[in-house]
């Protein structure tokens, strides 16, 4: 239905060349959905952002935008339908400008409007992730951290963009103002017809905005499904045993806890085989031998592991 | 279950700042008992860090000072004790893990000289014994191949590697109370439920007491006995963990159940709006009132930590 985002990329070099932080990923993201993805800390999540939003060169692969490649793009044209918003609300928006003119200078760059045209979309945009319309004559320092997040939206807002990419939106944020923050991504997204990628670390916070979810580990797709699906019925030993040990505010509902053993591998030296065989509890003699792709095993899952 | 270790009475800490004085922690009156968990849970600059701070005399000074109440350990005030009082009792049988483990680790240090020193001063080891205790306390929390991480420095470490030996440190000698700042808080969910499991089967071990201080309510649905929620320097809701969830009596306590998503229930959010006051801009009467739904006339004045059955403290009007 609609357009389709589609993001199919290989073998990344980053600047070193060294790290493989993100290898071999395909998913397709459908117009109006938000994608959700999660993983723990390195596993490349940022990188797999950076790279859809052409700030990160890939070395292999490709990454299609409403039906064009990425690199063929012109990038004036990419910055207006790509936004992203970043975790930290803190360094992400210069601490000498205006909030007004921070948001307004999409505008600015793309000269859309006349002045009184401009001033008038701040004042909507102000209005739109819940501020006043006197704090665009203030600065970041005088805002609070949620405060901060909702300038950053309204900023990702200022050109109607098509595709938001969130990296970590909500992490630096208090429970009581996270909420206030998802909640205005949903309204948002519903009346402007947004498509997210979200990407947390926090699990909790990606089945309650997510569609579908991409689990990664080790730079890889270990599980791709809607949402619903993959938090009820886990099929991924990696997914199985990063839930289990999600904590709810539930002290009736002590869920029991997967062991992971070891650490987490560099992904400079990753494992042979299934990236996750060394860890995983139901890994048998194929695992560490050949390298599971991923595998339609229900409708819209997808899983890469040799138990499928 | 019943023997109180630990009586803070009406403990208050002030900080002085071009904009005046505030108070940080005010009047908070809370008691840890034996072998028991208490979670103390509340948003950021709810003083939390504070009151921990508060308790082992580490409060920087200035700008901070505690100023009132008094903190009963083994039936001595730890604010009437001088330093050297009190650095017999830090680290040995009160200890702490803080929220940064890389600002109370020294990076200059390998990690087995860093675990010995609070033996080599609380127990009187020589060097060599000490640093074997050290691994010790290595292999006590888990970490495989103790000996060789015993001499690594902290960078050499990952988060969660560290935050054991945080916690090894902080056990080396068998504190009877561990303080833990948002001990799990910056690590991935597989590492916290780890670190959280340690820190339990330990306190089982030991049969110590653990105050533990975070803002993640699950983490104190899966740790505590008991619970205090703070909310602006004050303690605003006392229970049991179990009717705390089943029934949170503060507007403040259920806005925040409210805020939390839960997984897999996509169900709406309902946030409390605006944020916690800075401690140099607090509102009259009761601290929660502009955010609060419920709010009265009654509650331009200050409600104190009213009775509400079995033990239950609620600091709210609507619970008179
Ligand atoms: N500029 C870079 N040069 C070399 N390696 C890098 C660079 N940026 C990231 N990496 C590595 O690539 C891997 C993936 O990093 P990335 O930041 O994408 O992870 P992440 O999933 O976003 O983690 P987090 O949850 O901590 O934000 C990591 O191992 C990281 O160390
Ligand atoms: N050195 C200081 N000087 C001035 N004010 C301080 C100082 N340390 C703490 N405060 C203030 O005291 C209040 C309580 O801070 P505290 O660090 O105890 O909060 P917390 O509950 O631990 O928050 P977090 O969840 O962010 O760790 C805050 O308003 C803070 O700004
Ligand atoms: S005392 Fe009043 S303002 Fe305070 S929490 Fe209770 S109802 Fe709300
Ligand atoms: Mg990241
Ligand atoms: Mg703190």
């Amino acid at each position: 239905m609609g357009k389709h985002y589609k993001v199919t990329s290989g073998l990344l070099g980053l600047k070193t060349d060294a790290v493989r932080a993100v290898d071999g990923v395909s998913l397709t993201v459908s117009k109006g959905e938000t994608l959700g993805l999660v993983g723990e800390s390195g596993c490349g999540k940022s990188t797999l952002a950076k790279c859809v939003m052409g700030l990160e060169s890939i070395s292999s692969g490709r990454i299609v935008f409403q039906d064009r490649d990425v690199s063929d793009w012109p990038e004036k044209a990419l910055r207006r339908k790509m936004q992203m918003i970043f975790q930290d609300p803190y360094s992400s928006l210069n601490p000498r400008q205006k909030i007004g003119s921070i948001i307004r200078e999409g505008l600015d760059i793309h000269s859309i409007g006349t002045r009184a045209e401009r001033r008038a979309r701040v004042q909507e945009l102000l209005g739109l992730v819940g501020l006043r319309p006197e704090h665009g004559t203030r600065y970041p320092h005088e805002f609070s951290g949620g405060q901060r997040q909702r300038v950053a939206v309204a900023r990702t807002l200022a050109l109607d963009p098509d595709l938001i990419v969130c990296d970590e939106p909500v992490s630096a944020l208090d429970v009581s103002v996270q909420a206030q923050i998802l909640r205005l991504l949903k309204t948002l997204q519903t009346r402007l017809d947004l498509t997210y990628v979200f990407i947390s670390h926090d699990l909790s916070v990606v089945s309650h905005i997510a569609d579908r979810v991409a689990v990664m580990y080790l730079g890889r797709i270990m599980e791709i499904g809607p949402g619903a699906d993959i938090f009820a019925t886990p099929r991924h030993p990696y997914t199985e045993a990063l839930l289990s040990a999600v904590l709810t505010p539930d002290p009736t509902r002590r869920t029991e806890r997967i062991p992971l053993s070891g650490e987490l591998p560099s992904p400079m030296n990753p494992p042979s085989g299934c990236p996750f065989h060394p860890r995983c509890p139901k890994a048998f003699e194929r695992c560490p031998q050949e390298r599971p792709e991923l595998r339609e095993t229900a409708p819209g899952v997808q899983v890469a592991c040799w138990l499928y | 279950m019943s023997d109180t270790l630990l009586d803070i009475r009406g403990l208050t800490t002030r900080f002085s700042s071009p904009q005046g004085i505030a108070k940080a922690v005010d009047t908070v009156s809370l008691s840890l008992m034996q072998g028991e968990t208490l979670a103390v849970v509340g948003e950021s600059g709810c003083g939390k860090t504070v009151l921990a701070l508060s308790i082992l005399g580490l409060v920087p000074d200035p700008p901070g000072r505690v100023t009132d109440g008094s903190i009963l350990y083994q039936g001595h005030d730890l604010l009437a004790m001088d330093e050297s009082e009190l650095r017999r009792i830090r680290g040995n049988q009160i200890s702490m893990v803080f929220q940064e483990p890389m600002t109370a680790l020294n990076p200059v240090f390998r990690i087995d000289d860093q675990i010995a020193e609070p033996l080599r001063l609380h127990q009187g080891l020589d060097r060599r014994a000490a640093l074997a205790g050290a691994v010790d306390a290595l292999a006590l929390v888990g970490i495989p191949n103790p000996v060789k991480v015993a001499r690594a420095y902290p960078h050499e470490l990952s988060g969660g590697m560290r935050q054991r030996v945080m916690i090894a440190m902080a056990l080396a000698c068998n504190p009877a109370i561990l303080i833990a700042d948002e001990p799990t808080t910056a690590l991935d969910v597989t590492v916290q439920a780890q670190i959280l499991d340690l820190m339990n089967e330990l306190k089982a071990r030991m049969n110590g007491s653990l105050m533990l201080i975070t803002h993640d309510l699950g983490v104190v649905a899966r740790m505590a006995q008991r619970v205090a929620v703070m909310y602006a320097g004050k303690v605003v809701e006392l229970c049991e963990v179990g009717p705390l969830f089943a029934e949170p009596l503060h507007p403040y306590t259920r806005g925040l159940l409210a805020s939390v998503p839960v997984l897999g229930d996509r169900s709406e959010l309902n946030p409390i709006p605006g944020i916690v006051p800075g401690i140099f801009d607090l509102p009259e009467g009761c601290r929660f009132r502009p955010r609060c739904k419920d709010a009265f006339d009654r509650c331009t004045t200050l409600p104190p930590l009213l009775e509400a059955g079995s033990g239950r403290r609620v600091r709210c009007w609507l619970h008179q």
